[in-house]
């Protein structure tokens, strides 16, 4: 049987624009591109610039991971300058990053993950008694009663009849891949519209420290939140009563109804612990310094960095970025001067080379450069980053809590470790990992509460604020694990200004197309593995191992000069 | 209180017919839509009319384009408070295409694209997030193997208005700063035979995108706008007028340093760079997520992210404004605003390459200040002063 050419673009439920190309055979994935379409080239718009600035033009890399790449700035900025954060600082930083993580995480299961999973239309015909009765089996969640389950039918029923189905008109109700029974299709429903609202309302932590979600403020040397119990307008007992509650609040719908949803969604759909693992190389950056240590110090780590190779989870390697290369035999680029061969970022380029065909596209896939995407390699091997990465390095590495959480999922699921090689195990890690730092809140924010009470209210260290303190030239990095996985940005500082910039995000390591020597990236090289393809007019099964990953297109930004022609910055990978 | 997520209504029943059946009292109903009209910054005297428009309503098509952007607008829809995004999408309207969230992908999200423009055509309202990159003939952002450009026209083509929400599709924001290396521009750029508004700030807050929606929704056209097509709803008082700190400034009471005594007492930011003085946005009327803070109110200063090429014009963001005599005389801030808005209005017609040479020739020259290298005279203070802002 000849093979079928499928192409999905746009790839919908992410963050940015992907275009996935497939090739169909009997049934299965034979072969895969991930191309990224979108380029805005933001690393050169930092030079020249002011590095107490550069949180706030990186930040907008990304809406949705929106604090991370203002704190790995802030990170790199202080590296370069030597500048140690307070202890609160950290503390503040590690509650905004945390409940960042965890809004995100529920977000992209209930809203960008789980129509792969939940057939809405299907809800439709469930005894919502029957739901009550399995929801309470799972979790003591107060609306789990089947009165409310009715209500939420009755919604549903009403707005399919209305005939306008809006957001999920062309959906592939109905496809054989559906395996939940109504009951479940329906609680999963009920708690797509709680989880909006509840994302709505924990995230208002960002606001309190940083006045606003999307995009918080930040500030190099610190927060700018100021600590006073005796005024209005600081973070004072009132205010602090807030972050708990919300901090309670996440932690409880996380506890009684993500996790349990996960768990009980996942044990319908166990073939897919045997489909869309991949690559079987996994890389951790680490996150959460401790108060008064920064991300440098690795054992200080919440989550620990390093590396597990070929599904090993008996060694963790540790990670040494010498190993790092860059290659670009698939990519949109070209190298001056150094051929094809795979460079280390400290001597990167970014040659922006459009060889693709006049738009509009046909397929990718028969050409040899297909991304804007380069495709990043430890040791000439493709490297996973994400929750799956930490959270099978924390369990190479021992991480007590990681143990308990992933064997909790595990038993649950009657299943060995292995399975966290797979689709299912991607989208299951990111629960677990939901689990831990949604109860991690709750002792970060008796830290800080203890340090108040101490008499530390310090948010900020002002000793190199003024840039005449700064050395003539400088550089740093910082290094932040971020929701989607392994994040640096590199900062070269000269007579006050930014000279050279370079950010190494997630994406870029997870949706890198094939390298010299023909090996796919992540998201290609799970498309291959053992992976079924039904009816390519809808082709629900790519959706779900490509949003297992969580894909954030925007992050994969590249340099490119004002002309489009020449490169004047080189990015860094570590 | 009214929450009409509860109930979508089925087709053909007017809301107000619905509303009875599900048994919402009048005067709920009443007080939602009061709540919508303060909002809207309309007196309660159109309370009566609001109602009757939503009565009447049945769910108009919406379609939202994500083009060269960061998605942080699209996130910051989903924090709405009044209405939520459940309200919104279950029971406002019809939001026939939105890549993140809706359940459909490749060629049967196109489809419904398709369906929902021709179903509606002349009829639908164009949200659209993210700028279009004009460098290489637009192979800058692909969607579906076409251009952004190539998306924005056809879904432009058949829109009865059009709303750019957030700084990108109002002028490019981050990725048309200098040098703006791909020659991102805003949908205005673009769009030339539409009504575009444009819905300002990098995001801008949740609730103004949506009652930008709902006034085109119950008054059948989009709101009165400023000289850059900002809604004077929202945008037609400046930050500084409207500050919970502006009786320090006028006291003299500034932060000298984050973190010190004067932060602790929550007082001016000015010293600290805060651009409040130039920019105009609901930021301290509305405030952000539910109303909970907002960036002075959280200790930060304002980066002015409503104001066109903002990352040019308000850079360093640290950077004290005009150094003037006579701090804490209030006429002193509004010349400052004035003459800094009209450095943001002259930054409209230059060329972003233009303004990244004017920003660097101002370093090399030391600490001089933006607002003292554009005329101080017309502008945004006569705007002001005539009531109006309409350009």
């Amino acid at each position: 049987m000849a093979r079928t050419k499928v192409v999905v673009d746009p790839i919908t439920r992410i963050e940015g624009h992907l275009r996935i190309e497939v090739q169909a055979e009997n049934g299965m994935i034979a072969d895969a591109w991930a191309s990224s379409t979108q380029f805005r080239g933001i690393e050169i718009i930092m030079n020249g610039r002011d590095p107490r600035d550069a949180w706030a033009f990186t930040q907008r890399i990304c809406g949705v991971c929106t604090v991370v790449h203002a704190i790995a700035s802030c990170r790199a900025v202080e590296d370069a300058l030597d500048i140690a954060v307070p202890p609160n600082a950290t503390i503040i930083r590690n509650l905004v990053h945390g409940m960042q993580t965890v809004q995100d995480h529920v977000i992209h299961f209930y809203h960008l993950h789980a129509l792969d999973w939940v057939d809405v239309v299907s809800a439709l015909s469930a005894d919502p008694d029957e739901a009550g009765r399995i929801a309470r089996s799972l979790s003591p969640w107060p609306n789990n009663s089947g009165t409310y389950f009715q209500s939420v039918q009755d919604k549903l029923k009403k707005f399919v009849s209305s005939g306008q189905l809006g957001i999920f008109t062309n959906g592939y109700w109905g496809h054989p891949a559906y395996r939940l029974p109504p009951e479940v299709n329906l609680i999963a429903v009920a708690h797509y519209l709680e989880a909006l609202d509840w994302q709505r309302d924990v995230i208002r932590l960002h606001t309190i420290f940083g006045g606003k979600n999307p995009h918080p403020n930040f500030l190099v040397g610190g927060m700018a939140s100021a600590i006073n119990l005796d005024d209005t307008g600081t973070i004072n007992a009132e205010r602090l009563s807030d972050i708990k509650a919300l901090i309670d609040k996440a932690r409880v719908f996380v506890e009684q109804v993500y996790w349990p949803d996960l768990l009980a969604i996942a044990g319908f759909y166990k073939d897919w612990a045997a489909i869309g693992g991949g690559v079987p190389n996994y890389l951790a950056v680490g996150e959460f310094p401790a108060a008064g240590s920064s991300f440098r110090d690795v054992e200080d780590l919440y989550f620990p960095r390093g590396i597990i190779l070929d599904n090993n989870l008996e060694e963790v390697v540790p990670y040494d970025e010498a190993r790092v290369r860059e290659q670009i035999t698939h990519s949109w680029y070209e190298y001056e001067g150094a051929g094809e061969d795979g460079l280390h970022p400290y001597e990167g380029q970014t040659v922006p080379n459009y060889t693709g065909p006049q738009p509009p596209w046909t397929y990718l896939q028969d050409h040899d450069r297909y991304t804007w995407m380069k495709a990043p390699r430890y040791d000439g091997k493709p490297m996973e980053v994400g929750p799956l990465a930490r959270m099978l390095v924390a369990y190479g590495a021992g991480h007590e809590g990681v143990r308990e959480v992933v064997g909790e999922a595990l038993g649950k699921l009657n299943v060995g470790p292995a399975a966290l090689f797979s689709t299912l195990g991607r989208t299951a890690a990111r629960g677990a990992e939901t689990v831990l730092l949604a109860r991690k809140l709750g002792d970060w924010y008796g830290d800080l509460v203890g340090r108040i009470k101490n008499g530390d209210l310090t948010t900020f260290n002002d000793e190199k604020w003024d840039p005449s303190s700064w050395p003539a030239t400088a550089r740093g990095y910082g290094y932040l694990d971020a929701a989607r996985g392994a994040l640096g940005h590199w900062v070269e500082i000269k007579n006050g200004e930014i000279s050279r910039y370079q950010c190494v995000v997630p994406s870029t390591w997870n949706c890198s197309p094939r390298d010299k020597a023909g090996q796919r990236g992540p998201y290609e090289q799970s498309l291959v593995d053992n992976h079924p393809l039904v009816d390519p007019e809808r082709p629900i099964e790519i959706l779900r191992t490509i949003h297992s990953f969580d894909p954030c297109m925007a992050c994969g930004v590249h340099v490119l000069d004002a002309s489009g022609e020449l490169v004047t910055s080189v990015r860094v990978q570590g | 209180m009214f929450y009409p997520l509860n109930e979508p209504w089925e087709p053909g029943v007017p809301l107000g017919e619905h509303l009875r059946r599900r048994g919402v009292s009048r005067r709920d109903f009443l007080a939602f839509c009061g709540e919508l009209g303060a909002m809207l910054g309309l007196s309660s005297m159109l309370t009566p009319r609001i109602a009757r428009a939503l009565e009447q309503m049945k769910r108009p098509s919406v379609v939202w384009l994500s083009l060269q952007e960061c998605t942080g607008c699209t996130e910051s829809v989903l924090r709405s408070s009044h209405p939520t995004i459940g309200d919104l999408v279950l029971d406002l309207i019809s939001l026939d295409y939105q890549e993140n969230l809706q359940a459909a992908a490749g060629s049967a999200a196109e489809a419904a694209l398709h369906k929902a423009m021709e179903d509606h055509k002349g009829e639908y309202l164009l949200v659209v997030t993210g700028s279009v990159p004009l460098a290489e003939d637009g192979i800058y952002t692909m969607i579906g193997g076409r251009t952004a450009r190539e998306v924005l026209e056809e879904g432009a083509a058949g829109a009865a208005a059009v709303l750019a929400v957030g700084a990108c599709a109002h002028f490019g924001s981050v990725q048309a700063a200098a040098p703006n290396p791909t020659r991102a521009v805003g949908v205005d750029q673009i769009v030339k035979d539409r009504p575009v508004v444009n819905i300002a700030g990098c995001p801008p807050i949740a609730d103004t995108i949506t009652a930008t929606i709902v006034h085109f929704l119950t008054f059948g056209r989009l709101p009165d706008v400023d000289y850059d097509k900002r809604p004077l709803f929202a945008y037609g008082a400046r930050i500084h007028d409207q500050c919970s700190r502006r009786a320090n400034f006028d006291a003299g009471q500034f932060v000298r340093s984050f973190d010190d005594e004067a932060a602790r007492k929550a007082w001016c930011l000015y010293e600290v760079g805060c651009k409040g003085p130039a920019t105009f946005s609901p930021c301290p009327i509305f405030q952000w997520n539910g109303e909970t803070s907002w960036p002075i109110g959280a200790g930060h200063p304002c980066l002015g992210c409503t104001e066109r090429m903002f990352w040019d014009t308000m850079t360093p963001f640290y950077r004290r404004m005009p150094k003037v005599s006579g701090f804490g005389i209030e006429s002193t801030a509004d010349t400052i605003g004035a003459a800094l808005a009209v450095g943001a209005t002259a930054g409209v017609a230059a060329h972003a390459a233009v303004t990244g040479v004017k920003r660097l020739r101002e370093r090399s020259e030391g600490p001089s200040q933006p607002g003292g290298q554009v005329p101080s005279a017309g502008g945004r203070k006569s705007q002001e002063e005539d009531g109006h802002g309409q350009d």
